[in-house]
C-alpha cells in the first residue's frame, strides 16, 4: 500500500466526548492542488485537517469513524503513524521553530528518519530552504538560532522544515493569520510553487486568501461540509444559501 | 439579521444611481423623438447637452463600483451585482449617445422645407424607451423573468427595423429625390434598433446576477 497525493474521506464522523464535531463527511481532495477549508470558528475545519495526519489521536475522548484514505492507505487502519507523518507534513497557525539553529530545525525530521550523513543533510537543508525561497536569506545564518528570525521568516522556516522530509501532502492550519501582508504574500506565493510537488490543504479565515490561492474550497458549518467545489464557483456562484450567506458576511 | 448593513445600504445607493442615470436616458430618448416629429430643434439641442449628464453618471457610478470592490471585496451575489452594474453603465451610456445622435441628425432636417416622419419611427422610439426602462427595472428588482420579456420584445424591434428598411428602399425607388432624408431616417431607425440591443445586454446582466452564468442572447 502506498501513500498517494489525493485524500478520500468517506462517511467520517468525529466526536469529542459527547460533542459531535464532524458529521458524515465525504470529500475527495485532489492531488497537487490547493484545497481551502473555510467556515466560522468551531465548524470543524481544523478538526478535519488534523485527522489527515492523526493529530487528534492524542485528544482525550476523541472518537473517529469512517474511512480516511491517502492514496491507497487507510490511515486509521495503519499502526505506522510515523510513516503517515513522513508523508503528511503540517504547518501551524503560530510559527513554532525548535529552539535550535536554522540548520538543525530543517535537519530534525530527516535525522528522525535515520539520515545521519552530513553531506546528505547539507543537501536536504539547502534544497528545503530553496523550496521555501529562503536560501539566499539564510545561507549565511544556518548556525544562528531560529528564534532570532522574524515571525514571517519563522513561519517559512517551518514550511521548509515540513518540506525537508519531502511530504506528499502539506497541511496548513491558518498559516498566515499572525503575519504581516508581505510575509503573507510570500507564503501564498510559496504555496503556488509547492503545489507542483505536493497537495496542500489549508484552513483559513481569510476568504480573500482562499480565493487567491486555492483551486478547491470546502465550506464547513457546525460539523457539516456544506459545500465543496471549485474555488471560482464557490466565490462567484455558490450553490448553497448557507455558503452564500457566510462568504458575503450575512451569516447569523 | 444582516451584519453588513452599511454595505447593503451602499448597494441600494448604487442601484438608485443606476435608475437615475437610466431616467435621464429615457428622457433623452423621448425628447429626441418629440424633437424629430415636431421639428423642435431647441429640444433636440437640449438632448445633446443632456448626454454630458449621462457621462457624469457613468463616471460616478464607475467610481462607486470600484470603491465597493476595494473596500468591501464582495463575493458571490454581491460581486455579481457590482460587476454587472459596471457593465450595465457602459450600455446605458451608449444609449445616451444614440439618443444624442438622433437629436444631432434631427438638426440636419432644419433646411428641409417639409418632411414626413415615417410612422414606424415613433413606434420604434416608444418600444426602445419601454425596453430600456424595463431592462433596468429587471436588474434593480432582481427579476430575470422581466428580463426575458425585454429580450422577447427585441424581436419586435428587429421586425420593425426590417419593415422600415423595406419601406425606405421602396420610397427611394419611387422617388430618388427623397433619398437624402430617407437615409437620415434609416440611420435614426438603426440607432433605435441598437438601443434595443443595449437593453438586451442589460437584461443579460440581470440574468447573470441571478444565475451566475453569463449567456449571450
Amino acid at each position: 500500500m502506498e501513500y498517494g497525493q489525493n485524500i478520500s474521506v468517506k462517511q467520517a464522523d468525529l466526536y469529542y466526548g459527547d460533542f459531535h464535531a464532524l458529521k458524515n463527511i465525504n470529500i475527495e481532495i485532489p492531488a497537487k492542488k490547493i484545497t481551502a477549508f473555510i467556515g466560522p470558528s468551531g465548524c470543524g475545519k481544523s478538526t478535519l485537517l488534523k485527522c489527515f495526519n492523526r493529530m487528534n489521536d492524542l485528544v482525550e475522548g476523541c472518537k473517529i469513524t469512517g474511512e480516511f484514505k491517502i492514496g491507497e492507505v487507510d490511515i486509521y487502519k495503519t499502526n505506522d503513524v510515523n510513516a503517515l507523518r513522513k508523508n503528511v507534513g503540517m504547518v501551524f497557525q503560530k510559527p513554532n521553530p525548535f529552539p535550535m539553529s536554522v540548520y538543525d530545525n530543517i535537519a530534525y525530521g530527516p535525522r528522525t528518519f535515520g539520515i545521519k550523513k552530513r553531506a546528505q543533510l547539507d543537501e536536504i537543508v539547502e534544497r528545503s530552504l530553496k523550496q521555501a525561497a529562503m536560501w539566499d536569506e539564510l545561507k549565511d545564518r544556518l548556525n544562528k538560532s531560529a528564534l532570532g528570525l522574524s515571525g514571517g521568516q519563522q513561519q517559512r522556516l517551518c514550511i521548509a522544515r515540513a518540506l525537508s522530509i519531502s511530504p506528499k501532502i502539506i497541511l496548513m492550519d491558518e498559516p498566515t493569520s499572525a503575519l504581516d501582508p508581505i510575509s503573507t504574500g510570500k507564503i501564498e506565493e510559496l504555496c503556488g510553487e509547492l503545489k507542483e510537488q505536493a497537495t496542500i490543504v489549508i484552513v483559513t479565515h481569510n476568504m480573500q486568501q482562499a480565493t487567491r490561492i486555492s483551486d478547491k474550497t470546502g465550506f464547513f458549518l457546525l460539523g457539516d461540509l456544506v459545500e465543496f467545489g471549485d474555488t471560482d464557483q464557490i466565490f462567484t456562484n455558490p450553490k448553497n444559501e448557507k455558503t452564500e450567506n457566510y462568504i458575503t458576511g450575512r451569516f447569523g | 439579521m444582516t451584519v453588513r448593513k452599511i454595505f447593503d445600504e451602499e448597494l441600494s445607493e448604487l442601484k438608485l444611481q443606476l435608475v437615475k442615470m437610466c431616467r435621464v436616458t429615457e428622457e433623452m430618448m423621448a425628447d429626441s423623438i418629440t424633437a424629430l416629429t415636431q421639428r423642435d430643434y431647441e429640444l433636440a439641442q437640449s438632448v445633446v447637452y443632456l448626454d454630458k449628464k449621462v457621462d457624469e453618471y457613468e463616471m460616478n457610478i464607475e467610481k462607486q463600483c470600484l470603491r465597493l470592490l476595494i473596500k468591501q471585496q464582495p463575493v458571490a451575489r454581491d460581486f455579481r451585482t457590482v460587476s454587472s452594474a459596471l457593465k450595465i453603465i457602459t450600455d446605458v451610456e451608449r444609449i445616451g449617445d444614440q439618443a444624442a445622435d438622433i437629436s444631432a441628425l434631427t438638426s440636419s432636417f432644419k433646411e428641409e422645407k417639409s418632411f414626413d416622419c415615417p410612422d414606424l419611427i415613433p413606434k420604434m422610439g416608444e418600444l426602445a424607451i419601454k425596453m430600456v426602462k424595463e431592462a433596468i427595472n429587471s436588474f434593480v428588482n432582481e427579476n430575470p423573468f422581466a428580463a426575458d420579456d425585454v429580450i422577447k420584445a427585441d424581436d419586435e424591434m428587429d421586425d420593425m427595423f426590417d419593415e422600415f428598411k423595406k419601406q425606405t428602399v421602396e420610397k427611394i425607388k419611387q422617388n430618388s429625390q427623397c433619398a437624402d432624408t430617407a437615409i437620415l431616417f434609416m440611420m435614426i431607425a438603426k440607432y433605435l434598433e441598437r438601443i434595443g440591443d443595449h437593453a438586451v445586454n442589460i437584461c443579460e446582466w440581470t440574468k447573470y446576477n441571478e444565475s451566475g452564468v453569463h449567456v449571450k442572447v
